[in-house]
């Protein structure tokens, strides 16, 4: 590796771009196998830029060479510029509402010539940089509340203009960047909080309201009864008990369907019953009766899900090979190039296949969680996790969503997934990690 | 720098690993565990085409092909790519409306979305489809598709050979799932018997669909496709000529006329009037024609040669007195003084045409002139024979032998729907009559009456039995399936069998029975059957008979019944003809049996022969109750329908008879007083029979 450009490569992690560029190659190939049809011209719709794999490759080759510019910025740049970034991307935000285009049902895409920007897409780079920028000030003291909200709201304010552009799956990404947060001193006990809230809502979806209600009376019940040696002594346990139980209940009872009735659409509510495995309770049917009435075209909304569960199952252990995978290549699963590519290795290669990805992928944050916790600089660390945890929540998620273990949100697998935007957020998030890494010695303000 | 939260990368690690911890088990699941998937994607992607074999041909004795195959063509449309045509002059062209056009096409987008192709008009006439091909190319989206239709040359031998329909789900779960939906199945006749024959093995044709449903290629290239296989031929003794010319002489006529080879139980002809040509089942009208003849009361779908059931009346006299001769109550040589009416039982029944005159001196004299009395007392005689102690055991020594004449047990035709006939056990008798009866309660069983009911086609047999001296073979049509397989003898064995049921009965009295046979052809009731240079054996029956319509017991004419063999010493043809309603058994039955053999032995007709032809074929004798009865039977159904759905439409035209002008004052426009049943019309004799003794409780 010495014999490399000294004034690019010097400490540059090459595992990671080995990775990247494995990665990359991988979703080329899923792209192929899921958009080649039999007798197509290859070289020529190369040349012609007609088909998806080659309009991705030359996203790629566009990747490759906004990667090499990055290489050659100065670490420096990114400090200096985040909050202006930040604020850039927050003003392109804005733009989509005046400007936007209506694809596909979403509000979030501008149209500039014959390229489509999302700009909730690559924002999440803005809000990376922004978030480490502030997490990175010496005036910054993270114990505080006062800096842990103002960190959470760097980070949400994007997801809620995400919300007001009907990118709901878009939005749940500005939620990773808490583990940033916590990695920097968030306590423990919003995480508990969160899983627990997390539970509970699930358990709502799982079991009728009123038994619910009455399985979290016997558990604070029985709470009391295990403590009520401490309770005679102490009687602010009570309250405190009461207080959950009421929360619980109420997050149960009033907030959970509020949600479903009023700020989710009725196909977003479909999603996450059909994830459950059940049918959409009639009362949240009754409050989005509109919609059904004006949606005419009403598809069955575990189609795609059935379908790419089917595509995954089939590949079974090895695989069905590269272009006999009959669920990818005949359209049966919607959506296979972009957010179901999954699909097609399941199918293609099987269980290995998948697993081996996986394994690349696990590889990557890892690495990514390494890198981060040898920086000097917070500001690199910081940027570190927002990557890890950027990349670790569309991994899970899209792949979660494919296997039906979670509900449908329509982000892209980094790197693998067909699109422009995705692949070049994707590549500039990590290439601007490496150059970070690159100076990791320096002390970045 | 605050570090004391590095230890949080570990959790942060752990994190990440526990979310893909759970997805890989998740894939671990569907990919290896559950096995399910794989056959799903199969089911999505790809098409299992079903290549249907070629349905086997059916043959007649001289290799003619009687059931044969040939292609009519469906008018297929694609809607999607029906674009600018001119619709007012195809329309013209399939000769229908342009709102009818359009409905259809409506219908074959609801049916198949419009990317797929749906049947726009099916069976094709060849007119149609000459114009249709003249200028398929004005209009895309529209195309021909073959379908292979079965064809009857001859027209004939419908009920023989019978149809096939769509499997119907009971076909298909019998068949342990093995047609589908729209397959085709032998439903009648050979084509029910033989369908494993018949049909050959369906191929099968993967292809590749995408998620439209549009075929797109050939799975694996084809690597598990499998090859259909027709069905074989099957080679019958059925002489189409013969079948035809008794078809000709069944014309308008209600019956049946069974002609058998007596060497092997070849059937040569089977004919059941009223008849249907089987080409009307086929075809564009097929379903229509099929619907018309299930509502007709004359039942031209039934099989009257094996599924109607007649008393045989005189013709059942040769096997009494081979019956009464091999117990040994009579000899040859027996004879009885009747006087005009048989007078042993007290009240003087059955009457005889003759009287005095040693009419019955011996066997073959009481054949040749078909003495009642004479038959009623050997049948006394043979049921109370004292060797058996009691008319019960005597009774059943005599169905005993009724059965080894193939009376009253299915004989094992190789058609579906055979009967057994009626020849009932004693206890039938013992419930009638409180337990007591005598050979007197049912003598007249001994001139084939009473009870009794037989096939034309067991009668016929019954005479191969006589003629042979003893043995016969089972019925059957099919001599040999071409390229025979084990299966396929194991299924003709059964026809291969000699069944030497009676060659007990001394060579004496078979002699003499056949001899008296003979005497009726001479100088008997059967005269008329005389053919130059063939000595015919025969035997005239006339049944009277009753029907019971609008609560009135109706005398109909006789039913003229006839069976006969011939040559006499080497028998190789043995014919029962069964004429409803026609008169007495020389008058139709007698001609019919004689053209049959004259036409099988000689292979010409003489003049007397063909005038008769003429004569027979253009005489009408469906009885006239059947119009009554259709009326009552479709007004009937119609009165049901009206309660039923509130429709009008059939019931209008039974409505003239009713005085009010008011819809809703309808004074029950129709006279429902009974409910007519089908199958009354084969077992007319029979309904008479329970009318004499008391049961005549017709629901």
């Amino acid at each position: 590796m010495n014999d490399r450009n000294p004034a690019i490569s010097k400490g540059i992690d090459w595992s990671i771009v080995w990775i990247y560029l494995a990665l990359v190659a991988i979703g080329l190939t899923a792209i192929f196998a899921a958009t080649y049809k039999e007798g197509d011209p290859f070289f020529q719709s190369f040349l012609r830029f007609k088909t998806d794999y080659s309009k991705q490759f030359y996203f790629f080759v566009i990747s490759l060479l906004l990667a090499l510019f990055l290489l050659l910025t100065d670490s420096k740049f990114f400090t200096a510029t985040a909050n202006l970034l930040y604020a850039f991307g927050i003003f392109t935000l804005l733009l989509v509402f005046p400007f936007h285009d209506d694809i596909k049902g979403t509000k979030s895409i501008i149209r500039l010539g014959a390229f489509n920007f999302q700009p909730a897409e690559f924002c999440k780079i803005f809000v990376c940089l922004a978030l480490a920028k502030y997490l990175s000030r010496p005036e910054t003291d993270f114990s505080k509340t006062r800096s842990q909200l103002i960190a959470a709201g760097i980070a949400l304010f994007p997801a809620v203009l995400a919300i007001m552009q009907s990118e709901t799956g878009l939005a749940l990404v500005y939620f990773s960047f808490f583990i940033v947060m916590y990695r920097e001193g968030l306590p423990s006990g919003i995480l508990v909080i969160g899983f627990s809230v997390a539970a509970l809502i699930v358990a709502t979806l799982i079991f009728e309201k009123f038994t619910l209600a009455v399985i979290l009376t016997v558990i604070a019940a029985l709470a009391l009864y295990s403590m009520r040696r401490q309770l005679k002594r102490n009687r602010s346990i009570f309250l405190r008990v009461a207080f959950l139980w009421a929360i619980c209940v109420g997050i149960q009872l009033y907030a959970v369907p509020f949600v479903f009735k009023h700020v989710l659409k009725l196909y977003q509510v479909e999603r996450i019953y059909s994830t459950v495995g059940k049918e959409v309770p009639s009362e949240y049917m009754a409050a989005h009766q509109k919609e059904t009435t004006t949606e005419v075209k009403k598809k069955d909304t575990d189609y795609n899900v059935r379908q790419s569960k089917i595509a995954i199952g089939s590949g079974q252990l090895f695989g069905k090979g590269l272009l006999k995978a009959t669920q990818t290549r005949y359209d049966f699963v919607p959506e296979q190039r972009t957010d179901f590519i999954f699909c097609t290795i399941g199918e293609g290669f099987g269980f290995t296949g998948s697993f081996i990805l996986l394994a690349i992928y696990l590889l990557l944050l890892f690495r990514i969680v390494t890198i981060a916790e040898r920086q000097r600089s917070v500001f690199s660390r910081c940027y570190a996790y927002g990557v890890a945890a950027v990349f670790f929540f569309h991994i899970a998620i899209n792949i979660a969503m494919t296997v039906g273990l979670a509900p449908v949100i329509g982000i892209p697998l980094p790197f693998i997934s067909y699109g422009g935007t995705s692949l070049l957020t994707f590549t500039i998030l990590l290439f601007i990690l490496i150059r970070l890494d690159a100076d990791r010695q320096m002390v970045l303000r | 720098m605050p570090v004391f939260n590095q230890s949080r990368s570990r959790i942060i690690r752990l994190i990440f690993l526990i979310a893909f911890v759970v997805i890989i088990a998740q894939l671990f699941y569907l990919q290896v565990v559950e096995g399910k998937y794989r056959q799903l994607a199969m089911d999505n992607a790809v098409y299992p085409k079903i290549i249907y074999p070629e349905r086997g041909i059916i043959f007649d004795r001289k290799g003619k092909a009687i059931l044969n195959n040939t292609i009519i063509y469906d008018l297929m449309v694609t809607p999607a790519e029906v674009k600018g045509i001119d619709t007012l002059d195809f329309c013209r062209m399939l000769n229908m409306d342009t709102a009818d056009f359009k409905k259809k096409i409506l219908e074959a987008k609801l049916k198949n979305t419009a990317v797929r192709p749906s049947v726009f008009k099916g069976l094709l006439t060849a007119d149609l489809q000459a114009k249709f091909e003249e200028s398929s190319w004005k209009y895309p989206g529209f195309y021909l598709v073959e379908r292979p239709l079965r064809i009857y040359p001859f027209n004939a031998a419908a009920h023989i050979l019978g149809y096939i329909k769509e499997a119907d789900p009971r076909d298909i779960e019998r068949s342990g799932n093995y047609y589908r939906m729209g397959d085709y199945i032998g439903k009648s006749g050979l084509e029910a018997y033989y369908e494993k024959v018949l049909m050959g093995q369906r191929g099968v044709q993967y292809l590749i669909k995408d998620n439209k449903n549009r075929l797109v290629g050939n799975y694996e290239n084809g690597a598990f496709d499998t090859a259909a296989t027709a069905g074989r031929g099957l080679r019958t003794y059925i002489d189409i000529e013969l079948q035809q010319l008794a078809e000709k002489l069944m014309t308008n006529k209600v019956g049946a006329v069974v002609a058998l080879d007596p060497k092997t139980g070849g059937i040569l002809t089977m004919v059941s009037g009223p008849n249907f040509n089987p080409n009307d089942l086929t075809g564009p009208d097929g379903s229509k024609n099929f619907s018309r003849m299930t509502l007709d009361v004359t039942g031209p779908m039934l099989n009257r040669a094996i599924g109607g059931l007649y008393e045989p009346g005189s013709t059942f006299k040769p096997l009494g007195a081979l019956i009464a001769l091999n117990e040994g109550v009579i000899t040859p040589s027996y004879g009885f003084p009747c006087g005009g009416r048989y007078t042993l039982c007290g009240h003087g029944k059955p009457a005889c045409t003759h009287a005095g005159g040693g009419h019955a001196a011996n066997v073959r004299l009481s054949i040749a002139n078909s003495c009642n009395s004479y038959y009623a007392h050997i049948y006394r005689l043979t049921v109370d024979n004292p060797k058996y102690g009691g008319v019960r055991k005597g009774y059943e020594v005599w169905r005993h032998y009724l059965n080894e004449f193939g009376l009253g047990v299915r004989l094992g035709v190789d058609l579906p729907g055979e009967s057994t006939g009626r020849v009932y056990d004693g206890s039938v008798y013992d419930k009638e009559n409180n337990g007591h009866w005598t050979s007197c309660t049912n003598l007249t069983l001994g001139i084939g009456q009473d009870k009794m009911g037989t096939t034309a086609l067991q009668m016929a047999n019954a005479m191969c039995i006589v003629a042979n001296k003893g043995y016969y073979y089972t019925p059957h049509f099919v001599e040999k399936i071409d390229g025979e397989s084990e299966a396929d003898t194991a299924l003709m064995n059964k026809f291969r069998l000699k069944h030497e049921v009676l060659t007990r009965i001394p060579d004496t009295a078979y002699r003499a029975v056949i001899e008296g046979m003979h005497d009726v052809v001479k100088f008997g009731t059967a005269r008329i059957a005389q053919i130059p240079n063939i000595d015919v054996c025969a035997k005239t029956g006339t049944a009277e008979n009753y029907t019971i319509l609008d609560g009135q017991r109706i005398k109909l004419p006789n039913n003229s019944m006839f069976v006969c063999f011939a040559p006499k010493d080497n028998p190789r043809i043995a014919v029962a003809v069964f004429v409803q309603n026609a008169g007495y058994g020389a008058t139709w039955g007698g001609p019919i049996a004689r053209i049959m053999i004259e036409k099988y032995l000689n292979d010409t007709l003489m003049k007397k022969s063909q005038t008769d032809v003429d004569r027979i074929s253009k005489a009408n004798l469906m009885p006239a109750y059947f119009k009554r009865l259709q009326y009552k039977t479709d007004s009937a159904r119609a009165y049901k329908w009206y309660n039923d759905y509130k429709d009008s439409t059939l019931i209008k035209k039974f409505l003239r008879f009713t005085t009010s002008s008011k819809p809703g004052d309808k004074k029950k426009p129709v006279p429902v007083k009974e409910k007519v049943r089908r199958e009354v019309l084969a077992l007319l004799p029979d309904e008479k029979q329970f009318y004499k003794s008391g049961e005549n409780k017709l629901s």
